[in-house]
């Protein structure tokens, strides 16, 4: 049992904090969001400089040789400030799924590309029919010659619109539903018959439908088998966005209760009132309930027991999901007006945790997950 | 970080756990999984078994007979001993009493009390709530006057839980009406329940038990040795009680057993043609249940190991999480527990009665105090300083509102 950070962790988080504090605030954030990528190119390189796009990778592929725990206070720090480049997509989901099923080769290949932040990834399983069930695969794959050909579309894939490599799921044998019979493949964006079209979430993230036809691609990991690496990849997503979701907390909190403390009405802040500090203090419960399950996500997601590792993720996803939506839903509405308005950042936080909320599953999806496994 | 309990903290748990297996009392367990509140006498048998192991004084230095655990040792007991269901250390003795002596008493009060409260030799109640003082507990008007070498005490006390089985009870009175401010003119008084003047008459609650009382105080003289820390400065003696001891207010391990209860009954009854268990709107339940419960439990890790790192002697206002979200869930856990029962768990059902008069039993053992359980429960919300008062906590001590 042991809470405390590491010199390097505290070294880490401080740095980012930093370098967010001065870059990320919600001014430049506009900005960002109206560059042609939808982010900051200038600082995804920054990124890359302080080591954070090779973080969770082996030295030996230009990484850093951190572990969950590292990316989780970094998606923390992203989520404080709403981050909105490619990390998720690249670092996290794209580099677990190269981490867990590339050869040393493959391996070799992307990964010190990453890190070095010249080459984006991003994880294109989810199609439009499979809303959340990840086995829900119709794209196909042919064998051709060495490699192989893809037919089929990818839906909602976060940030699929920049992304150098693909890393897509396509069926090689089986029904759709079969965990069975699914591999995945690496895809060069730009490969011929690749369609994307690029468009932002409702938190103005960047995300991308893609059509695959007749693309040209390459084995990633084992055929048929790429069921157990598309799950991992997924838990890896909850326990970031997780901590990302953390992070959004606590700065809703902060805007919060100085809004509180500020605000007056009938001749006194309207924190003085005990309904409104009730709230707050049911909004912290949730927080700290959250930031709990957060921390059990992160430490869940190098478990090697599986049903155990599946099990106590999907109580995060629920816990963070619930809490999640208790403190941006009355972030907003303590705001008042306000709080409704684009003009004002607390409705930029509220959106990005909606947008995760209905990602890798949602509430009601793991809840259910848990329900049938009760015993 | 690492989530995980260290190989010593496993070790010490397989410890607590055999010992709990090997040593509780049968037919105390199978009260107490039946829902059954602890009475006196399973609370003092069980309470002397520790006792004798070094077990019970939890929180007390090894000299006065604590076992010298850590918070998270504390915090594995109290999940293991809800868990087995074994019932809970006395606590008023253990973490009320206790731990105020050890602050505050004089070496002959130490001597004289606390060997007696880790045994229950002398079982202690709280007179601290008044008719006119409850959650703005500052404005108590029981008052003692010293008469040479004496108090004399009137007044009363109100919620008094097991006054009418107490051989002693701490009391705030005020011994100065004049004070500038309410909390200046308190003091703590150990008050012996044999003295002429009280008087214990019972409340009965909602669950139709007799756990609370009123005690009134007529000309009730109380030795001036028997005054714990100094004279009008009872207020902090009773905030340090209110606020010292949180590794066990979020009572979690009951909640747990509580929730395996339910699973276990809910395979032998039946829904829409199958086994309640197998049906999904109840597995939901469970589910969000499990889910709550572990995220407290992380919770409460991380508040108690924190409790080990900074020693101040200031209670971590953050535990009033732990209080409102632990006592949600025990009110939830007995909900469900209830809810399981269904019918079965209405009829007024006292085995006791049953035993009198030869009549046969009405609906089956294990739903006989599921209802009691759950009336009773509502209470958790309520005492040890309400759950809306524990939110005012956090927006003075935490949110700065």
């Amino acid at each position: 049992m042991d809470f405390d950070l590491t010199d390097d962790q505290r070294l880490l988080t401080d740095s980012v904090n930093r370098l967010l504090g001065d870059q990320y605030t919600f001014e430049k954030r506009k900005a960002f969001l109206k560059a042609p990528e939808g982010w900051s190119t200038a600082l995804w390189a920054q990124y890359a400089e302080l080591g954070l796009l090779g973080l969770p990778f082996a030295e030996e592929y230009g990484g850093f040789g951190g572990g969950a725990v590292d990316v989780m206070l970094l998606m923390q720090a992203f989520g404080r400030h709403l981050v909105l480049e490619p990390y998720l997509s690249t670092v996290v989901l794209g580099g677990t799924a190269i981490r867990l099923a590339g050869s040393a080769e493959q391996q070799s290949d992307i990964l010190p590309g990453v890190a070095e932040g010249n080459t984006k990834l991003a994880f294109a399983h989810y199609e439009r029919q499979s809303r959340y069930d990840i086995s829900d695969v119709l794209t196909t794959a042919t064998p051709n010659g060495s490699g192989y050909v893809l037919e089929g579309a990818k839906s909602v894939v976060l940030h699929g619109d920049s992304a150098d490599k693909l890393i897509v799921s396509a069926r090689t044998s089986g029904g759709r539903d079969d965990a069975g019979g699914i591999t995945l493949f690496l895809v060069d964006g730009m490969a011929d018959g690749v369609a994307r079209r690029g468009y932002t979430l409702r938190d103005g993230s960047r995300a991308a439908e893609i059509s695959l036809s007749g693309v040209k691609a390459e084995l990633l990991g084992e055929l048929d088998n790429g069921f157990p690496v598309i799950e991992r990849v997924v838990e890896a997503g909850i326990a970031a966005t997780s901590a990302e979701v953390i992070g959004t907390m606590e700065t809703m909190q902060a805007m919060t209760l100085d809004y509180l403390k500020t605000r007056v009405q009938f001749g006194k802040p309207i924190g003085e009132n005990q309904a409104l500090q009730h709230r707050a203090a049911e909004m912290l419960v949730a927080m700290e309930q959250g930031r709990s399950m957060a921390l059990l996500a992160s430490m869940m997601v190098d478990e090697p027991d599986a049903a155990e590792r599946e099990r106590n993720i999907s109580m995060a996803k629920v816990g963070v999901g619930q809490s999640g939506r208790f403190v941006s839903q009355n972030a907003v509405q303590l705001h008042g007006g306000i709080g409704m308005t684009e003009e004002y950042a607390v409705g930029h936080f509220f959106r990005r945790v909606m947008v995760i909320e209905h990602l890798f599953g949602d509430t009601a999806y793991h809840l259910d997950r848990l329900a049938n496994q009760v015993s | 970080m690492d989530l995980r309990f260290t190989p010593e903290e496993t070790a010490f748990r397989e410890e607590v756990r055999a010992f709990i297996r090997d040593s509780l009392p049968a037919d105390i367990r199978e009260r107490m999984r039946l829902g059954y509140p602890a009475g006196k006498q399973d609370t003092v048998t069980w309470q002397r078994i520790l006792n004798k192991k070094g077990w019970a004084a939890l929180s007390w230095p090894k000299e006065w007979g604590g076992p010298g655990w850590t918070s998270i040792q504390k915090m594995i007991f109290l999940e293991e001993n809800l868990g087995a269901p074994a019932p809970e250390l006395s606590s008023f003795n253990i973490t009320m009493l206790g731990p105020v002596l050890v602050q505050f008493g004089t070496e002959e009060q130490k001597k004289k009390y606390l060997p007696r409260a880790a045994n229950i030799d002398d079982w202690w109640c709280q007179g601290f709530s008044e008719p006119g003082a409850g959650s703005d507990l500052a404005s108590l008007r029981t008052k003692a006057e010293k008469v040479g070498d004496s108090y004399i005490v009137n007044g009363q006390k109100i919620w008094t839980s097991t006054a009418h089985n107490a051989d002693w009870c701490f009391c705030l009175v005020r011994t100065n009406p004049a004070a500038a401010k309410r909390q200046e003119g308190i003091s703590f008084l150990l008050i012996d329940m044999k003295t002429p003047g009280i008087e214990v008459r019972p409340i009965v609650s909602i669950d139709g038990s007799h756990h609370l009382n009123e005690v009134f105080f007529t000309d009730v003289k109380v030795p001036a040795e028997n005054l714990v820390g100094e004279e009008n400065k009872g207020w902090n003696v009773a905030k340090f009680l209110l606020g010292n001891e949180r590794t066990g207010i979020a009572r979690l391990g009951k909640s747990k057993e509580r929730v395996r209860y339910a699973k276990e009954v809910a395979r032998e009854v039946r829904m829409n043609g199958k086994p309640l268990i197998e049906d999904h709107t109840f597995r939901t339940r469970v589910a969000q249940l499990e889910v709550d419960m572990k995220a407290l439990e992380i919770t409460q890790l991380r508040v108690v190991s924190a409790y080990d790192k900074n020693k101040d002697g200031k209670p971590d206002p953050i535990s009033s999480v732990l209080k409102i979200k632990g006592t949600e869930l025990l009110q939830n856990s007995s909900e469900l527990v209830m809810d399981v029962g269904g019918p079965q768990a209405m009829p007024v059902w006292q085995q006791e009665l049953a035993e009198m008069t030869n009549e046969p039993e009405i609906g089956p053992a294990w739903a006989a105090q599921m209802a009691p359980a759950y009336l009773m429960l509502r209470a958790a919300s309520i005492y040890g300083g309400t759950n809306e008062i524990q939110k005012n906590i956090l927006n003075k001590a935490v949110l700065g509102l």
